[in-house]
């Protein structure tokens, strides 16, 4: 917000040294940490740095990733979304199911992805035209979709059909030595769509003006209700897509599959800097925050001595110095 | 105001009066005397939520203040595996007074946990989901690292003791649960706390400027929740004679806030009911044991849960009240109150 001089010059002149915008802070320090955390992987240990360490970080957390950027647009908004692992299990679960039943892979694809989207609309609806808090409709949303997915079945059911097989088992050459899987590349894609819409579109704009305040955007005459079905229609889409690829990924569909995922795709939004409050935050920082949380798994990994506990304490660890960070900065802000 | 509260918590009661009835029917004993104690359907559901009623009378106070506390399951986790390594390096398991320093131990350290998400969220001034979401994720880690990622079992008597123990006829659990209500009931419509706490959930800003600690207050919440959550985990872990990090609390916190929903508290803040939330935390405990009960497999509880929140907040929103009962009666518009 740079106030306008009265002769209209287009910056400011006072503002000589570069200094970066407030709100690409939080980015900033998470790409920081994201090339400090890399690089003394690179430094400590022997084949950190080769590339495939790097570009298997977005195969291992292809469906992290697509769920986080659901959650970004519900967080954006200032909501929450809880029941994203839990329509994933159930994605991966019918998927496995019906492809077990004889039902034509083209068939049970955009089934289930409809269905992930119907399950969030359904979510937003309850939000939007009952005045229930977020927090509630998707924990009741959780408990159906989980609660379904395990009537189904409580077993983990093997996928043998062709096409999920040959998707599964495809590998895209990169460069010499660097392959990666299809998974990868719809993860990736997914977040250059939510970018391109939250920079450029109309929906995008409301999103933005949603999260930063409900009622001044519904006063001037944004489509509040809409858009809050819009966003999570959206997550539970992604939450669907991601269960696709869970079931790609692993060729088998389990009810308990994606348990807990919702809190890591929220982790992965703090830490990429989108404010839980709403309002402000980009779909670059979850796919940073994702690297990051990625990155200290591969980190445990190479280290090997390592107890798994650690992943969880240093992800809280970094939750905590993020979180005051952006305490900071908006504190400044205002 | 009194019809109101009445009005709220008709709906959950009248679930739970239909459900024990389900029971009553469905279940071989109910409750019947064996050996001087009391068993049964009701006495096994009332002891079953012994854990439930502890953790979501933390998390009322809590959400009273406007917040909500989603450490409480990795709370649970880490008094346990604190219990049991302890309970494990005794010479002899069975001393009481070894166990019972112990158990005071262990509520110390999840006071602890709650002090630090009180000072988070009161002192650097966090959002308390986000405050709390960090110890949820490094908890489990740290009640992993404290069991070196093992389930430690324990042969102790007296630790067992608190789970299914019986006194004067009564589970020791339910006994635990209800004399914490009684206290927090004590303390928070016998004395000016009550007031205190929904004066701060209502506008912290106005509490302060009116001459409230509301910092204080804040920070107390959330150590009386860890500490409610620490002995929760003692009975959940008590109860399976072991300590396990990965399952020990998983998702109460949603449970918890579940059952202080069903009792009516609302989720802002500003009003609570500890009656409602033991209240919830029973209703949903016994859904549970009536899913089983009339024949339905166990995973479908889920879904009755869910059927059973959609159901609850649809009655609670005041939109939906409008619509339905608005016609029939004029004034429930007006007796509408801020959504939840």
């Amino acid at each position: 917000m740079t106030p306008v001089t009265d002769k209209g010059t287009p910056t400011n002149p006072r503002r000589r040294i570069y200094r970066p915008n407030a709100k690409y802070i939080p980015i900033i320090a998470t790409l920081s940490l994201l090339v400090i955390m890399y690089s003394s992987g690179v430094a400590n240990y022997e084949n950190f740095g080769d590339p495939s360490v790097f570009v298997n970080l977005f195969r291992d957390n292809a469906v992290l990733l697509v769920v986080a950027v659901g959650m970004t647009f519900v967080i954006l908004t200032g909501g929450i979304d809880l029941s994203v692992g839990a329509v994933i299990s159930l994605t991966t679960v019918l998927t496995a199911t019906l492809l077990k039943g004889g039902w034509p892979p083209l068939v049970v694809l955009p089934a289930v992805l409809i269905l992930g989207a119907l399950i969030g609309a359904g979510q937003g609806a309850v939000i939007h035209f009952f005045k229930v808090e977020p927090f509630i409709a998707t924990l009741a949303g959780l408990f159906l979709a989980r609660g379904t997915a395990l009537t189904i079945n409580q077993q983990s059911i093997p996928i043998r059909d062709d096409m999920w097989k040959a998707i599964s088992e495809y590998r895209i050459v990169l460069a010499e030595g660097v392959v990666t899987k299809p998974i990868a590349l719809v993860a990736m894609l997914a977040v250059l769509i939510a970018a391109v819409t939250l920079a450029w579109t109309r929906f995008g704009r409301n999103v933005y003006a949603i999260g930063g305040n409900a009622d001044s955007a519904l006063l001037m005459g944004l489509p509040v209700g809409r858009t809050k079905i819009a966003v999570y229609t959206l997550s539970g889409f992604c939450a669907a897509l991601g269960g696709v690829l869970f079931s790609i990924n692993s060729t088998s569909g389990w009810a308990l599959q994606g348990n807990g995922l919702e809190l890591d795709a929220i982790a992965a939004c703090v830490i990429g800097g989108v404010l839980l409050t709403g309002g402000s935050g980009y779909v670059w920082g979850t796919l940073l925050g994702v690297l990051v949380t990625g990155l200290i798994q591969t980190i445990i990994n190479f280290q090997g001595d390592l107890n798994s506990a650690w992943t969880r304490i240093i992800v809280g660890v970094l939750l905590f110095a993020f979180i005051v960070l952006q305490r900071l900065v908006t504190r400044k802000a205002r | 105001m009194t019809s109101i509260f009445k009005n709220r918590l008709f709906w959950p009661a009248a679930i739970l009066v239909v459900l024990l009835v389900v029971n009553m029917f469905t279940s071989r004993q109910f409750v019947t005397i064996q050996d001087g104690h009391l068993f049964g359907t009701l006495i096994d559901i009332l002891r079953n939520s012994a854990p439930l009623i502890l953790v979501g009378l933390g998390m009322t106070l809590v959400i009273s203040t406007g917040g909500i506390d989603l450490s409480v399951g990795s709370v649970m986790a880490i008094s346990a595996a604190v219990a049991c390594l302890l309970i494990q390096e005794l010479d002899d398991q069975n001393s009481v007074g070894s166990v019972l320093l112990i158990i005071a131990i262990a509520i110390a350290v999840s006071m602890l946990m709650g002090l630090w998400n009180g000072a988070l969220v009161a002192i650097i001034g966090i959002q308390p989901i986000i405050a709390t979401l960090i110890l949820m994720v490094a908890g489990r880690g740290i009640a992993q690292l404290i069991t070196d990622g093992q389930i430690i079992n324990v042969q102790s008597g007296p630790y067992a003791t608190i789970a299914s123990g019986f006194f004067v006829a009564l589970p020791v659990a339910l006994l635990i649960a209800v004399a914490a209500t009684v206290l927090i009931l004590l303390l928070t419509r016998r004395t000016a706390l009550g007031l205190l706490l929904e004066s701060v959930g209502g506008s912290p800003t106005a509490s302060r400027l009116a001459g409230i600690g509301a910092r204080r207050i804040t920070i107390m919440v959330y150590v009386v929740a860890g500490g409610l959550a620490g002995l929760a985990g003692l009975i959940y872990s008590a109860n399976i004679k072991s300590a396990d990090s990965i399952s020990a609390g998983n998702l109460i916190e949603l449970d918890a806030i579940l059952a202080v929903v069903i009792g009516g508290t609302a989720l802002v803040g500003g009003r609570f009911s500890i009656a409602g939330t033991v209240l919830g935390a029973v209703l949903i405990q016994t859904l549970a044991v009536t899913v089983v009960a009339v024949g339905i497999p166990s995973e479908a509880n889920l879904l009755f849960k869910a059927v059973v929140v959609v159901a609850l907040c649809l009655f609670q929103s005041p939109t939906l009240r409008e619509k339905v009962f608005g016609r029939l009666t004029p004034s429930s518009a007006a007796r509408a109150e801020v959504p939840a």
